[in-house]
């Protein structure tokens, strides 16, 4: 019973056909002047359409990468080296994935000034910090969509609004958690780049994608020959861009987000009868991400414990799971320190069952009881 | 409430006396193409307007998208047609005002009493709408210059007709009411923007290639085909005649010294689509010139290549700026379609250089070493007609 689809998701078997599909009949390179590389580069400029539309939010362009390290390697660092003349202010957030937060601080190292919005225990930012930490010379702010630990949402749309008030600051948002599960629809405004990852909406590994509009000057930070509009030599993989497209479209199609918010809302309920665990960012949460922290036992212990019932679960990140420390995430939402190292993340996916929910909470219960009978300390 | 119709003005067409009801006839024809793919279409045509029904919404969205790509048409507005009583028509306009933005914006009300038996006039209809309606959005401002939302009223005999917002139309006439041309069409930028100014103005055309494989690719005939596809949505049927030009142009290059043959070149071209013309009934030629932009597009040059036909050439790119033409080809969407990078047969075969200013006489003798005439008859019947299809099929659509 796999309970941890934030960390990764097992391809849709359609997905896996285009794939092969395209692999055997769209092989050549689409840089290639001749037919056969011309049709390959019609179906890697409808893949990239596809993605776009399916998208909205007035991103015009879009490349493909390897995954959503990449793509918001990209953004960032090809944002601020294309523009570092107009300033050399930047924020974002405490709580952003390492390879959002590492990019900013390897910045600092570079002479650029950054800040850091804090959060407060639902793992939101404020609008107020946000307004106020907004200068003339800020040139990027980058605000993830859900937190990939506790699963908080960003107000994404008022972000942007407060972000766009200032006429040098873009706003990039890393949408890896969100995209295809959370809608943009009727966003009056919205980032100028996210980033996407395929791997993570029933896609395969290796393929990410980054959107951006059409105004954004970008400088490459992988160098060759100039393929994606300059800005990310080697040849591009079709058929890894035909199924993060179709993977794009299955998830708009088909996603149902009333079934996790059910499920999710029985979930928060259940963790809540325990006076050893406390549910993270009970409000503020993506209906699919829900994270737990347990008193007197570590992470580790209870995803051991329920992967002996069959229950795959994750600590806080998988990116972080093997760091020992306190996950920066945990720490900026600061809760009771009795909780800090005990941290869960059970993440739902599209084909979870009501079975699977009621399995998981047997599990829990007797996990609970074990705590109860006494743990070392 | 139904917004289940579109009113349109006729543009400049509402000014021609006699062949009015011949253009009216065009538009309807044209309107009826452009929105063919929508199933519940009706349309009613009147001397000085028409009306577009729909049954569904999303259809009336879709019209709403495609009309402004329609020649002859000045404006159009969504209305919505409600019974004609004071009562009716006051909450009719609160609820249409209610599908905009009204904060802060300026506004006006304007009204046209057809059916006098009304029994308040004008501008007494004016005053009280404007007031009831500022009872509701008090937010707005009356404005009369230039209102952001103007609520306009229409008392009709049987009807009432309301709308608060007009789109702008293409203007122009509707394409097939001034005649069918030929457009040679070389798949630069500005051909198609020729192509499409003379459908403004009320022409429908057949588009001219001249393919020379091996020399050019299939991918400058499949871009040729995408651009008669982009120039198709304003409102016509466009056949291409693609021309095998190899043989000609091989013996171009053999018999004509190389600072001529460019100027060959476009005279063989003329006479090969005034053959075509003549084939197909048509009436003039179309070029995508512009004065001095070329080695074969100065007074001279257009004046040696003129020479071999009596048949009207139009220009209409002969006085506009390259970056003018580039602007219209970015508006119709046919730039980025042109910039693809496939050789064209003239630029396969350019010389090192051309002659600036070509002598008639000139070209002529050593044009009269060859056959020519006989092999632009035989390329011109050798041609392949297509008429790529709008819906280009969707190759991807199962793998994506």
């Amino acid at each position: 019973m796999y309970f941890d689809h934030s960390a990764t998701t097992k391809p849709d078997e359609r997905v896996l056909r285009t794939f092969m599909d395209a692999s055997v009949s769209y092989f050549a390179n689409p840089a290639s002047l001749h037919a056969e590389g011309k049709r390959t580069e019609k179906l890697l400029e409808r893949a990239r359409t596809q993605i776009l539309a399916a998208i909205g939010l007035e991103l015009t362009e879009g490349i493909f990468t390897s995954g959503g390290t990449e793509s918001n390697n990209l953004a960032i660092l090809g944002y601020v080296y294309a523009n570092q003349h107009k300033g050399r202010h930047l924020i974002t957030t405490s709580i952003e994935h390492p390879s959002v937060l590492r990019v900013f601080q390897d910045l600092e190292k570079q002479g650029f000034t950054v800040d850091y919005l804090t959060v407060d225990k639902e793992g939101r930012i404020s609008m107020d910090e946000l307004k106020s930490t907004l200068q003339d010379d800020t040139i990027l702010v980058s605000i993830m969509h859900v937190n990939n630990e506790i699963g908080s949402i960003q107000p994404i749309e008022q972000c942007a609004k407060i972000i766009h008030t200032f006429p040098r600051a873009k706003f990039h948002s890393d949408c890896v958690q969100s995209f295809g599960k959370l809608s943009f629809a009727g966003f009056a405004d919205g980032p100028d780049l996210i980033s996407l990852s395929a791997h993570k909406m029933y896609g395969i590994k290796n393929s990410g994608f980054l959107a951006y509009r059409k105004n954004i000057q970008l400088q490459p930070i992988v160098f060759g020959g100039g393929q994606e509009q300059k800005l990310r030599s080697g040849t591009v993989s079709v058929p890894h861009a035909a199924a993060l497209a179709k993977a794009v479209r299955l998830l708009m199609e088909e996603v149902d987000l009333q079934q996790f918010q059910q499920w999710r809302n029985e979930l928060v309920e259940f963790f809540s009868e325990f006076d050893e665990c406390k549910v993270l960012a009970p409000n503020a949460s993506a209906p699919y991400i829900l994270s737990v922290a347990f008193a007197q036992i570590t992470g580790e212990i209870a995803i051991n414990f329920l992967q002996q019932q069959g229950i795959i679960v994750s600590t806080s990140s998988a990116c972080s799971s093997k760091n020992s420390d306190v996950s920066h995430v945990i720490e900026a939402i600061s809760i009771p320190q009795k909780f800090e190292k005990g941290v869960i993340r059970i993440s739902l996916g599209k084909d979870q069952t009501i079975e699977e929910i009621e399995q998981l909470k047997v599990a829990v219960r007797q996990l609970i009881e074990l705590i109860r009978k006494g743990v070392g300390k | 409430m139904n917004w289940n119709t579109i009113l349109i003005r006729y543009g400049e067409m509402s000014l021609k006396g006699k062949n009015k009801s011949k253009f009216i006839r065009k538009l309807k024809t044209n309107i009826k193409a452009a929105l063919s793919d929508l199933s519940t279409v009706t349309m009613r045509a009147e001397r000085d307007r028409m009306f577009i029904y729909t049954e569904k919404p999303e259809e009336l969205d879709r019209a709403v998208e495609i009309l402004p790509s329609v020649f002859g048409i000045q404006s159009f507005s969504p209305i919505v047609i409600c019974e004609p009583t004071l009562e009716v028509i006051k909450e009719t306009s609160l609820k249409v005002l209610g599908k905009n933005e009204t904060a802060g914006k300026t506004f006006k009300v304007d009204v046209k009493r057809v059916d006098k038996r009304f029994p308040l006039d004008t501008g007494e209809l004016q005053q009280v709408l404007g007031g009831h309606v500022l009872k509701t959005f008090p937010d707005l401002i009356v404005q009369m210059k230039k209102p952001e939302i103007l609520l306009y009223v229409e008392i009709q005999h049987e009807a009432a007709y309301i709308s608060s917002h007009t789109y702008k139309g293409a203007g122009g006439m509707p394409v097939g009411s001034n005649g069918h041309s030929i457009l040679l069409l070389s798949g630069g930028i500005d051909s198609p923007v020729a192509g499409y100014m003379m459908m403004k103005r009320g022409v429908s055309f057949d588009a001219v290639h001249f393919a020379s494989p091996p020399f050019t690719s299939d991918l400058a005939i499949e871009k040729v085909e995408d651009i008669v596809r982009q120039l198709a949505k304003f409102g016509a049927v466009i056949r291409l005649h693609v021309i095998p030009f190899t043989d000609l142009q091989q013996a171009i290059v053999k018999q004509v010294p190389s600072n001529l043959s460019m100027t060959t070149t476009r005279r063989m071209m003329m006479k090969v689509a005034d053959q075509v013309r003549q084939d197909t009934n048509s009436l003039g030629l179309i070029t995508g010139d512009s004065l001095g932009q070329v080695a074969s597009q100065t007074l001279e040059s257009l004046t040696a290549i003129n020479e071999v036909t009596n048949t009207p050439v139009l220009r209409p790119l002969i006085a506009m700026d390259k970056l003018d033409i580039i602007e219209i080809a970015q508006k119709i969407g046919t730039y980025d379609i042109s910039i693809r990078p496939y050789d064209d047969c003239c630029t396969v075969f350019t010389p090192p250089s051309n002659k600036t200013k070509p002598r008639v006489e000139k070209v002529a003798y050593y044009e009269s070493f060859q056959e020519f005439d006989d092999m632009v008859a035989e390329v011109a019947s050798q041609r392949v007609t297509t008429i790529p299809s709008q819906q280009t099929e969707d190759d991807f659509e199962d793998l994506l």
